[in-house]
């Protein structure tokens, strides 16, 4: 049960931009749903505010009826484990294995040592990185960095997934296989936030779609 | 709690390999560390010492009461009968001239200079031990002491012990104050030392607490880092100490035998090494606490 409510928000950054303005939407419980729109026009902050990285500057997110503007500070590292996010600038870490990086969610869960091997190996598996697991990730391609950010963000079996441009650097064959992974985690009852210029994806998954411009809702 | 043991470990697994990852600036670290500590230990190593020594001399302070040489034999009963009825006494004994020269030619050293007098230059004496033996009513006998006939000279043995009783608690307050100053360079040492570490791992900090990481779990690899160093530094300033004293005890051997006192310093006891240690640890952690709270609230979303 993971509903993601959104009433009357609006970010200013620092420095008097307003990034959103007057959002207002709910992501229900095992929903798929596209957020698309030009670039500047708020995506990122749309997922930011979901996952509590930023705070809005006003109005309410709820994410299970909690209010993350008002989340203290210590419950904001439980929240974000209900959360899978994959970065739009991917936030690998270089000075480990591919593995190493995959471990890393693992470990802040607590998960025992041995089972978290076994399900960073299927994340691995399931992105076709298998091979790879003992690369350091910045011998990696554009693409293959970013299937690895999606493997992480799958690991530890998150109940939603907030992916900011996750096909971003892949052609249009691989950006069909994560189309498709996306899709069978989503049969499996997990919540998708996508985040993406990708009309590709709009094609294959035929989502729901909310479309931003400069940072007001457009429907 | 299995799981949490395991975090732990891997944890203080995480420091000695950052540890072990520099090898050298980690040897500099604990050097500085250890040398800040060594100076208020070996210090308070010194009072200790001295304070040993002087209860060693003089369980309990006493007044020699010299006599005039003129006194007589009858003069000398007179006065061994007021001490007797004095109520303020706690003992006294008489010591004639003569034991008086035998206990001086049996001291190292002097044997010679007292078998080349012509005569016995001593003076009878009584030795007197007081019910109360603070610095005030010592004082009060002595001067009631020095007043009677056939008394040449009163005066409380223990003025030198007294003297260096004050000597002592006032370097007390010098070692605290020198060890509050290093404890402060400790802590600012680690301090700086964990701020060099997250900058170079900020990356992982800023991906783990976005994840879901708990300041807790960030935290723990870097207090565990400043305890370590803290212990490191600990043990180094222990052993910094034993090998001055090793030192300065060699330096003192020929100046012991000469006047026949056992002039040794000896190192902390177990109890004071533990303790010394502890606080390092614990200054050590705090440093790395101080440290790395600092970079953490920084990051929360605003
Ligand atoms: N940390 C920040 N500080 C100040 N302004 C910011 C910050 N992050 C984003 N902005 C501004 O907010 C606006 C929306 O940014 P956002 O990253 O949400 O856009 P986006 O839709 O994700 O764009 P893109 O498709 O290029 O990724 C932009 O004008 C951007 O300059
Ligand atoms: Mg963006």
């Amino acid at each position: 049960m993971t509903q993601i409510m959104l009433s009357g928000v609006s970010k200013r950054y620092p420095g008097g931009h307003d990034a959103l303005s007057d959002i207002t939407l709910t992501v229900e419980t095992g929903e798929l749903v596209l957020v698309t729109g030009h670039s500047g026009a708020g995506k990122s902050t749309l997922l930011k505010l979901m996952a509590a990285i930023e705070r809005p500057t006003a109005g309410s997110v709820l994410v299970n009826g909690q209010n993350i503007g008002t989340l203290r500070a210590r419950g904001i590292p439980f929240l974000r484990r209900n959360f899978g996010l994959v970065f739009q600038d991917h936030k690998l870490l270089f000075d480990r294995s591919v593995f190493e990086n995959l471990m890393l969610p693992l470990d802040i869960g607590g998960f025992d040592r041995r089972e978290g091997a076994r399900r960073a190996r299927a994340a691995l598996d399931k992105v076709n990185l298998l091979h790879k697991e003992k690369a350091r990730p910045i011998t990696l391609s554009g693409g293959e960095q970013q299937r690895l950010c999606i493997a992480r963000a799958i690991v530890h079996r998150p109940a939603v997934l907030l992916a900011d441009e996750p096909t971003g650097n892949l052609d249009s064959d691989y950006a069909a296989g994560i189309g498709r992974l996306f899709a069978e985690f989503n049969q499996v009852g997990v919540t998708i936030v996508l985040a993406t210029h990708d009309t590709l994806l709009a094609e294959l998954l035929a989502p729901r779609q909310i479309v931003l411009r400069d940072g007001r809702l457009q429907s | 709690m299995r799981a949490w043991g395991s975090a732990h470990y891997r944890a203080c697994a995480g420091a000695l390999r950052r540890l072990a990852a520099t090898p050298l600036a980690t040897l500099l670290n604990i050097v500085v560390i250890g040398i800040a500590l060594a100076l208020p230990m070996a210090f308070y190593v010194v009072l200790e010492n001295a304070r040993g020594m002087a209860s060693d001399y003089s369980p309990q302070p006493e007044l020699s009461l010299f006599l005039a040489p003129e006194a007589s034999a009858a003069d000398i009963k007179v006065l061994e009968l007021r001490l007797k009825n004095h109520a303020g006494l706690a003992s006294y004994r008489f010591v004639p001239k003569a034991q008086a020269l035998e206990q001086l030619k049996s001291r190292a050293g002097l044997g010679d200079v007292a078998a080349g007098l012509p005569q016995n230059p001593l003076p009878d004496a009584f030795i007197v031990a007081a019910r109360d033996s603070s610095s005030a009513a010592l004082e009060t006998l002595r001067a009631e002491f020095a007043a009677w006939p056939k008394v040449a000279e009163a005066h409380v043995d223990s003025d030198w012990v007294r003297r260096l009783d004050g000597l002592i608690s006032i370097g007390r307050y010098a070692v605290l104050m020198l060890a509050a100053v290093l404890a402060f360079a400790l802590v600012a040492i680690t301090f700086n030392t964990i701020r060099l570490q997250i900058l170079t791992q900020r990356d992982e900090i800023e991906v783990a607490k976005l994840i879901g990481a708990t300041d807790g779990w960030i935290q723990r690899p870097f207090l565990y880092f400043g305890a370590l160093a803290g212990a490191a530094g600990g043990i180094t300033a222990w052993l910094l100490t034993a090998a001055g004293l090793l030192v300065f005890n060699n330096q003192l051997k020929p100046l012991a035998a000469l006047y026949g006192l056992p002039l040794q310093l000896s190192h902390l006891n177990w109890s004071d090494s533990v303790y010394a240690l502890a606080i390092a640890v614990v200054l050590g952690w705090f440093g790395a606490w101080l440290s790395v709270r600092r970079h953490l609230s920084a990051q929360n979303p605003r």
